[in-house]
């Protein structure tokens, strides 16, 4: 084999739809179409129909069985060269991050020029599945070749009881229990208190609009649908307002609430990413270079061993060390917002000494981080979180930030269900 | 969409009820599929015959047979049994009031052994060429002997053309003559009766055109390509090999992409009428293309109302849409050297352009004005070996026609000689020629895909 010399890798250009809470601007549009129409915005603001790029990459987590070849499907409807190849992939709250991942590493070792990465969701428009015990009678009949065999299978098809619908759950298959009790279980592990997921809340809405105000994201979106922006951001929300909300996954003593919780939302998100020469080539500005990934995944069978969604606390010591970083030497941090516990217990666990020592295997804690730092255009608590194409929102937000400030070097940390996290570094 | 009597007048349980009915009995029409053969005429058998003067028969039959067609040239019908396809007459040579006796001569006893669906095409001289008043008139005569004959055939499912050639004596016709003869003898001119296309000097790169995919390295532009004609054209310059590049509004976006990804051609949503849309068209297609062969303007809107109740902005959008942006893209494209040398402009005119229509007055203008601009510009761009047409459809099934009531729908359908309505195919066709090297010789012409409408014949 002959030795690649690894190249850097541009982010380019990226486009997104406003995001929309689920059942409102987009309860009637799929991810087919809201994926097709981010792919083209892309393409029309960069004049790129009819070419051919190395390859476009992206998923979504709510996806019709329909819907099996998503990406393609989508890039053949986008303008691009329908040579384009394409594919789909998954890794729950992680998708979007792992898609720029995977191209940026093609185009890093020469195996592609460009390619787009992307991701969508609803759930506004989830896969309602047939029942297992009706599917499954489906099956035996398709492969009956007996009468008896047939007359068993079509018996068992026509029960009443096997006609109800399978939902999609929101828990996770191994517990049993919601994203947002496992959360709740983590924040209580490590005693954060309400006051402060509210604040980070209420930080998230300001700085959102403000980056809207300021013009941040101007170009980052287009218009879609009845939206210019996402409709989940709350530019007027208030401590107080936050405090009022209850509970939701512990009545009694629990802090997580829906207004310091990232919403269900629906959206679609992309990133051009291009080599130095490509993009010189098409006489693109460079917004920001991609420079580290690193994933991880814990075991968080019982919360004894690890928390559900703690996961990047782990991965980014790990790519400090190859990066030769420490923790502080960024100028933003876009900690995902699943739920701000999620965030304020990742920090926590960063600033502790016997979780540094103990579970990283540091000989001390990374320490703290510059709060002014973290999350400083919002995140998915006011932008609204459709899960595959957070990803995508947040590497654009980040290689906006780091172009207007001209250098720098941020960090990105996404929680995923499963126990993993998904984490990278962009440097200008 | 559906035309239900076609359906009925061809099924053999239903055709006789019709015919006791006396309804209009429309004949199943030819239509070829895929694109142009080298031999597209092959399996057909031509009757040719001239006068003692005619001066275009021998490049006739040799065209003829270049493309495939077995030519008999004795003016008598092929054996019995045998099938015969089309008629060719050059009249070139009559001059005379006697001399039209000649017309009907050939064409009386060859009327009866003809197949459906044949294509009859008649040759003659432009009558300006003729100082002799009586020559001219002779010339002229052809037009109406042919439009009734048209009218008598139609009811077989068959069409006839006259081609005028507007070039003296002594030019080398076998290039001109060609491409629009061996067209107007396909199955690609199902929907062109009653017409006349006139011919010229052909410009220096008029090719025959031998051979399939006749179009491939060319650029083709199609405006209004989302849907209906403009979907069918792009996918029929595509077949011929043309690279296409598929405009139309935003708001058509979908369709827009989608037809673009069916023809594999390339999308470029803008709104024709803004005022930055052709330098942003000039800027893509010098980025994308380099430059362009052919352009089609069949972007077209309508906003139907009787004079007396029209907004004026009404009227501003059916003119800024239908005429001006045309005129803009044109200079825009023109002032760029974009429109390569052999380019091709076809413009979409409209029945209603020639005959008028009853709350069209703003459709009929921006559609008759086009007519005037081909003609003027025909000359103009010859130097440029550039040449600019227009086709006229007439009752097209498409969205727009499938939208109108009943009665004037059936009505537009059935008055016609053909007494159907059109596919958007049949004017694709027409256009695709019209964007062919094989049509160097035909320019400022207005020709219309309308099963030989009654209205404004």
């Amino acid at each position: 084999m002959h030795p690649t010399v690894v190249r850097r890798v541009a982010i380019v250009a990226a486009n997104r739809i406003p995001f929309a809470r689920s059942g409102t601007a987009y309860a009637r549009i799929g991810n087919r179409a809201m994926l097709t129409a981010t792919l083209r915005g892309l393409v029309e603001k960069l004049t790129l129909q009819g070419d051919r790029l190395g390859e476009v990459v992206g998923g979504a987590i709510m996806k019709h069985a329909r819907d099996w070849n998503l990406v393609r499907e989508c890039v053949l409807s986008s303008g691009l060269s329908p040579a384009t190849p394409a594919y789909d992939l998954q890794q729950a709250c992680g998708t979007g991050l792992e898609a720029v991942i995977l191209v940026a590493n093609k185009i890093a070792l020469g195996q592609i020029e460009c390619g787009i990465a992307c991701g969508v969701d609803t759930t506004s428009d989830v896969p309602v599945a047939a029942n297992p015990r009706l599917q499954r009678a489906l099956m035996d009949l398709n492969h009956a070749r007996t009468l008896p065999q047939r007359l068993r299978a079509s018996l068992c098809a026509l029960y009443p009881g096997n006609l109800i619908p399978e939902l999609p759950s929101p828990r996770e298959p191994r517990t049993g229990l919601s994203m947002g009790q496992h959360a709740e279980r983590t924040a209580r592990v490590w005693g954060i208190a309400r006051e402060d997921q509210d604040a980070l809340a209420l930080a998230s809405h300001r700085n959102l609009a403000a980056a809207y105000d300021s013009g941040l994201l101007a170009d980052l979106l287009m218009p879609y649908a009845t939206l210019e922006r996402d409709n989940n951001l709350r530019a007027d929300s208030t401590a107080d307002r936050l405090a009022a909300l209850a509970p939701v996954f512990d009545r009694h003593t629990g802090t997580i609430t829906a207004g310091n919780a990232s919403p269900l939302t629906d959206g679609a998100s992309a990133v051009l990413l291009a080599s130095e020469d490509w993009a010189a080539s098409r006489g693109l500005p460079v917004m920001a270079w991609f420079s580290h990934a690193e994933t991880a995944a814990v075991d968080f069978l019982e919360e004894s061993r690890e928390g559900l969604l703690m996961a990047p606390a782990y991965a980014v010591p790990r790519m400090l060390a190859r990066a030769g970083l420490a923790l502080q030497d960024f100028d933003f941090y876009e900690l995902h917002e699943a739920f701000a516990a999620v965030v304020l217990c990742t920090l926590a666990a960063w600033e502790s000494d016997r979780f540094c020592r103990e579970r990283l295997g540091l000989p001390a804690a990374l320490g703290p981080i510059d709060r002014a730092r973290i999350n400083v255009a919002g995140s998915s608590i006011a932008a609204g979180h459709p899960f595959a194409a957070t990803g995508g929102r947040i590497v654009a937000t980040l290689a906006r930030l780091l172009e207007q400030r001209g250098s720098g070097r941020g960090l990105i940390s996404i929680c995923a269900a499963g126990g993993q996290g998904v984490t990278a570094i962009l440097e200008r | 969409m559906a035309d239900t009597l076609l359906r009925l007048a061809n099924d053999r349980r239903t055709a006789r009820l019709v015919r006791l009915l006396g309804l209009p009995t429309p004949v199943l029409l030819e239509r070829a599929s895929g694109g142009w053969q080298a031999q597209e005429l092959a399996g057909r058998t031509f009757v040719c015959a001239g006068g003692p003067h005619a001066r275009l028969l021998a490049d006739a039959g040799a065209a003829l047979r270049a493309a495939g067609a077995r030519v008999t040239e004795s003016g008598q019908p092929p054996d019995a049994g045998q099938p015969l396809h089309g008629l060719v007459f050059d009249a070139s040579g009559l001059r005379d009031v006697a001399d039209l006796r000649q017309l009907h001569d050939f064409f009386q006893p060859l009327l009866r052994p003809l197949a459906r669906n044949a294509r009859v095409v008649l040759l003659g001289e432009a009558p300006e060429l003729r100082a002799d008043p009586v020559a001219a008139a002779v010339a002229r005569s052809l037009e109406g002997f042919l439009r009734s004959l048209a009218k008598e055939l139609g009811r077989r499912g068959s069409v006839a053309n006259l081609i005028q050639v507007a070039t003296p004596p002594g030019a080398d016709l076998l290039l001109a003559l060609s491409g629009p003869l061996q067209f107007l003898c396909s199955a690609r001119c199902t929907y062109v009766d009653g017409q006349l296309m006139r011919i010229g000097h052909p410009l220096a790169d008029t090719r025959s055109p031998a051979g399939s995919r006749r179009l491939a390295g060319h650029v083709a532009l199609v405006t209004g390509a989302a849907r209906g004609i403009g979907a069918a054209t792009a996918a029929r310059l595509a077949e011929e090999g043309a690279r296409v590049l598929c405009l139309d509004i935003p708001a058509d976006r979908d369709a827009l992409y989608e037809t673009a990804a069916r023809v594999g051609g390339v999308p470029f949503a803008a709104d024709v009428a803004e005022a930055a849309t052709p330098q942003r068209l000039v800027e893509f297609v010098r980025a994308k293309f380099g430059g362009l062969d052919i352009v089609v303007h069949n972007a077209g809107i309508t906003r139907d109302k009787t004079l007396a109740n029209m907004p004026g902005h009404w009227w501003d959008q059916v003119l800024a849409i239908n005429l001006r942006a045309i005129l803009l893209i044109d200079a825009a494209l023109l002032d760029a050297q974009l429109l390569r040398r052999g380019g091709r402009i076809v413009c979409l005119s409209s029945m209603g352009g020639i005959a008028g229509n009853y709350g069209q007055t703003s459709y009929a203008t921006s559609k008759a004005a086009l007519i005037g601009y081909v003609a003027a510009q025909a000359p103009r761009l010859a130097p440029l070996g550039i040449t600019a047409n227009a086709v006229a459809p007439g009752f097209i099934e498409t969205r727009m026609t499938a939208a109108m009531p009943f009665l004037p729908r059936e009505a537009g359908r059935r008055m016609s000689s053909l007494a159907q309505g059109g596919q958007p195919r049949d004017v694709a066709e027409l256009i695709t020629f019209l964007a062919s090297p094989a049509a160097g010789a035909v320019s400022g012409n207005t020709i219309r895909v309308c099963g030989q409408g009654w209205l404004g014949a």
